[in-house]
């Protein structure tokens, strides 16, 4: 469903973020990027709705969506196909939470009537009350509720893929652990292409079907949390490994 | 770094055009038309005898020909008036030979023949700019020096010569043209080696109320002014004949004579009417009595029979001087509302045009640069310049383009205006919440819809503050707007800065401030109103 080949990015100033990456996740898979700040992983995420653009052709490499080079495509098109989480939810803070919801539907132009039923439908899936949200702005609501709503957003017109930079990252531990359980739920119910990006090899370990560790732009290691634990490839990938488990 | 999307949507097309619809449509109405056939434009200087020189002229051609006559009263002295009048947007005024001769044309000072002068000065005029001096109105208001009758007595001062011989323990108080003329302090000092201890530059009303006082030992003053009347001052002979002749006169476009012949023929009709005994009686009616010009005026004219007692001039405002007493302040002002009601709309006008067409540029050069950062910097720091401008400078410069009246005023106003809306739009723009603004990039909205649908609302309340600083900067600087002769409430703090009468100036400070406290408040409730709901503090703080 992702691909990227042989991709290099270089930030103007000469700063490298990524030195040459291949990953692929299949339809239905969950990928989660992780690494510490400055390891490449957002950038990657970002390539794949043309948020970041790769180096010019040829030494850039390649992104394709669903087959197709994502060069090829529209950029806004191609981000209203795909789903977006960030840290913070990004809730526009001056439309109430329906309003957030409907807002790809919207811009896919769908009518007005089949916008607010799939906004309940999705709220009710991140587990929110239509009734008692729908209504509210983002301001009214707690963080977790809030980072619900972003889920529910991004989902709200069908996207094939969802990506989700540091979804959990600004949650109180407790609320923390209760959106991860609500994410399993959703992954299991939806069956959709998520690339989650995390410094937390915990949290990638606990939500993810692969796992990709990033450091200095390159992908050190590929694997299921199980062989990456019994068989780590590089020192770094061990030190990760040690510090998870001290915790 | 996130790329933009390098498309406009339709939405801001159309707001462009808008834009430019808006602000096309409000251009005639502000600029003023041109004087039209049927009609002159009278100017005077910012001083009792042009004031009530230039109302004569207006009130004879009025009575004497069937031209409307528009007044242009008060502009802010000799540069500024003959700017206007080589400009096209006065017709006329009443000017000084001598004044012609040393301040417009700078040529030497020859002093002496008072014919000589004004055929040198009709000759240069004509030949140079095609404009006419009509014969003399019969009397001098040459510069002079005077010191107070004690003074003169301590030091037997009778001539400039002896007054030259002690005024290094002297201070003068002087006027600002007459500290910078060729044929004021600078060739007084030359002709008759003069050195003050100290010169401080002063307004004329203040000057006499100085010497008076005993704050100032030496002051320049005019042959006819009034207050000669009143003050104990001694004027001291010119005895090296310094002074060129000041012969007053009509000062008027070549082109305006040959379309109206009738306004030489009327003004004709005051060649050598009036003498030097006369003018001081009438501007001490001004000066002292604070009478209206217009009243004044048409006194004399009657006095002279040039115009029919009973009607043929307008009305004049009433006195100020007959609400003198224990009525105080607020009758006075209750007795000036009518004035004082024309100048606060005239002052909204201004003010509004100004706003209005410094919305119409800024607000979307500031959306502009928000998509073209790299230029935003130097844009609004250039812009930025023009805050430090000085107001009346600015003013002054807008005259030779554009001429003295409200367009001129209008644009001056509208650069000021510009600085603190760009910014605050700029920046408004740019700091809107970029996390809902890099979601919703990411979900895939426009660049267009971005701003117009986000960014522009979010940033709505901060783009207000900048109009409403904006709003209060102009209503301030709207007063200075009365020099260039746009009227408004700055007229009366003009005229009465002239006089040194508090209650004529506060006639117009008052006001103008009450105007910018309304407007700030008005402002600050639209303020509150556009801020966007949702982000106000959370009623329901969820859980």
């Amino acid at each position: 469903m992702l691909s990227a080949r042989g991709v290099r990015k270089t930030y103007p100033g000469g700063v490298t973020a990524l030195a040459g990456i291949d990953l692929e996740v299949a339809a239905g898979e969950t990928v989660a990027l992780v690494g510490e700040s400055g390891s490449g992983k957002t950038t990657l995420l970002r390539l794949f709705n043309r948020t970041v653009e790769p180096d010019a052709d040829p030494a850039g490499g390649e992104v394709r969506v669903a087959g197709r080079p994502v060069a090829s495509m529209d950029p806004v098109a191609l981000r209203r196909r795909v789903g977006y989480v960030q840290q913070e939810g990004g809730l526009i803070p001056h439309w109430r939470v329906g309003r957030n919801v409907e807002l790809v539907p919207r811009l896919l132009g769908w009518p007005p009537a089949r916008r607010r039923v799939r906004a309940r439908e999705v709220l009710e899936l991140v587990g929110l009350d239509p009734d008692a949200v729908a209504r509210r702005y983002p301001r009214q609501l707690s963080g977790g509720q809030r980072q619900r709503v972003a889920f529910a957003r991004a989902l709200a017109a069908e996207p094939e893929v969802v990506l989700l930079d540091e979804p959990f990252g600004a949650l109180d531990a407790l609320t923390r652990l209760e959106l991860q359980r609500e994410f399993l739920h959703l992954k299991a119910v939806l069956g959709r292409t998520l690339l989650l990006v995390t410094h937390d090899l915990a949290e990638a370990f606990r939500l993810a079907d692969r796992v990709a560790v990033m450091r200095d732009g390159r992908i050190l290691q590929t694997g299921p949390p199980a062989h990456l634990a019994a068989h780590p490839a590089d020192p770094y990938v061990e030190a990760l490994l040690a510090l998870r488990e001290v915790r | 770094m996130r790329a933009r999307v390098p498309r406009r949507s339709p939405a801001l097309l159309r707001a462009a055009r808008l834009w430019a619809v808006l602000v096309l449509a409000g251009a005639p109405a502000v600029a003023e038309a041109a004087p039209e056939t049927g009609r002159v434009v009278v100017g005077s200087k910012n001083f009792e005898e042009s004031r009530l020189l230039a109302e004569m002229f207006a009130q004879v051609i009025e009575a004497r020909t069937g031209l409307a006559v528009e007044r242009r009263m008060n502009l802010a002295g000799t540069q500024v008036c003959f700017q206007a009048l080589r400009s096209g947007a006065i017709d006329l005024y009443p000017e000084y030979t001598g004044t012609g001769l040393a301040s417009i044309l700078g040529l030497p000072l020859e002093g002496g023949d008072a014919v000589a002068t004004l055929t040198r000065v009709r000759r240069e005029f004509l030949a140079r700019w095609d404009l006419a001096w009509l014969a003399p109105l019969g009397f001098e208001n040459a510069y002079e020096l005077a010191v107070p009758r004690r003074l003169a007595r301590r030091h037997a001062l009778s001539t400039i010569s002896d007054l030259a011989a002690v005024s290094g323990q002297l201070d003068a108080a002087l006027g600002y043209e007459f500290v910078e003329r060729d044929d004021g302090l600078p060739g007084l000092e030359r002709a008759y080696g003069l050195r003050f201890r100290r010169v401080q530059p002063m307004q004329q009303a203040l000057k006499y109320r100085a010497a008076a006082a005993g704050d100032a030992d030496v002051v320049d003053v005019y042959t006819t002014d009034g207050r000669l009347l009143t003050y104990d001052l001694v004027v001291l002979e010119d005895d090296r004949g310094f002074f060129p002749p000041y012969q007053a006169a009509p000062l008027v476009r070549g082109a305006t004579l040959a379309e109206h012949p009738e306004v030489a023929a009327a003004l004709a009709l005051l060649a050598g009417a009036l003498d030097e005994e006369t003018m001081r009686s009438l501007n001490l009616r001004l000066q002292d009595g604070r009478e209206e010009a217009a009243a004044v005026a048409r006194d004399a004219l009657r006095a002279l029979g040039l115009v029919e007692t009973g009607s043929g001039a307008p009305e004049g405002e009433p006195a100020a001087s007959r609400a003198d007493g224990a009525a105080g302040f607020p009758a006075y002002l209750w007795q000036r509302r009518g004035e004082i009601g024309r100048r606060t709309l005239e002052h909204l006008g201004l003010t509004a045009a100004a706003l209005a067409a410094g919305i119409a540029v800024a607000l979307p050069l500031g959306l502009l640069l928000e998509r073209r950062r790299r230029l935003a910097e130097p844009v609004i720091r250039a812009v930025g310049v023009t805050q430090t401008l000085p107001s009346l400078a600015l003013l002054a410069f807008m005259i030779p383009w554009l001429g003295i009246g409200v367009l001129p005023a209008v644009v001056a106003l509208w650069i000021y205006s510009l600085f603190p809306i760009l910014r605050n739009t700029y920046t408004g723009v740019r700091d809107a919440d970029p996390e809902a603004v890099g979601a919703a990039e990411a979900l895939g909205m426009t660049a267009g819809q971005v701003l117009t649908a986000i960014r522009l609302p979010l940033a709505a309340p901060v783009i207000l503050a900048g109009v409403r600083t904006a709003a209060v900067l102009t209503v301030g600087t709207a007063t200075l707007a009365a020099f260039i002769g746009a009227g408004g409430l700055g007229e009366p703090i003009v005229t009465g800065l002239q006089l040194a009468d508090t209650r004529r100036i506060l006639s117009g400070a008052l006001p103008a401030a009450l105007l910018a406290l309304a407007v700030d408040g008005l402002l600050a409730a639209v303020e509150r109103l556009v801020r966007p709901r949702g982000l106000g503090r959370a009623e329901e703080p969820g859980g």
